[in-house]
């Protein structure tokens, strides 16, 4: 059954841009190829963190909105644990409030870019 | 009795504070889901140290203050909010 999930995942920031996009593709890749289909992603860019993580006060941070069947999710953590690029990561079940509230937050989140 | 009453007067009147009614904001304006991800919104349930403020003081109601409660330890775990900190404000 598919589940509706919301991950984010910060990336040390010692990366180039392009190794911190290739990390964002390679999770991405992981869930289509286990069944999952990618609803919204949105990448943070390098932001302050609140305290040091690994003695590392920044870090890029990047969202990824899916929905998957559950066992996708073990697989991703397990590669999330084994990546040494991803300092922190959090995965979380979008219930139905959530649900919406991501699909309204998609919907101006384009309205902004549309005016930018 | 009463004559020592009056006898007592105080430097500054006291000040009787009006007992403002507090509300869950959540029910009034049909917030259903509480954001992790947005540190701006969260900010408003945290006192200067970045603790939780009781629900006695925000006037939430038990079910909102628990849902605020985990959304701030998912800020915190993904460091939008600190754990501790002397001025955030």
């Amino acid at each position: 059954m598919l589940n509706h999930y919301e991950t984010v995942f910060i990336v040390t920031p010692v990366l180039s841009e392009a190794q911190v996009k290739e990390a964002a593709e390679k999770f991405k890749a992981l869930i289509i190829e286990n069944g999952g289909k990618i609803t919204n992603e949105e990448n943070w860019g390098l932001r302050k963190l609140a305290y040091p993580i690994q003695k590392k006060s920044t870090g890029f941070y990047q969202l990824l909105q899916f929905e998957a069947p559950g066992e996708t999710i073990e697989k991703l953590e397990l590669n999330y644990r084994r990546d040494e690029k991803v300092i922190r990561f959090l995965t979380f079940r979008l219930d139905k409030h959530a649900y919406e509230y991501s699909i309204k937050r998609k919907g101006n989140l384009k309205a902004s870019k549309e005016e930018k | 009795m009463a004559q020592n009453q009056s006898e007592i007067r105080y430097l500054t009147p006291p000040t009787v504070e009006i007992k403002k009614k507090k509300y869950c904001r959540f029910k009034k304006n049909k917030i259903k889901f509480i954001d992790y991800k947005d540190p701006e919104f969260l900010k408003k349930f945290l006192n200067e140290q970045g603790k939780i403020l009781p629900r006695r003081i925000t006037g939430t109601s038990l079910k909102y203050q628990r849902k605020v409660a985990t959304a701030v330890k998912r800020a915190r775990h993904i460091a939008l909010l600190p754990y501790v900190t002397d001025m955030m404000k």
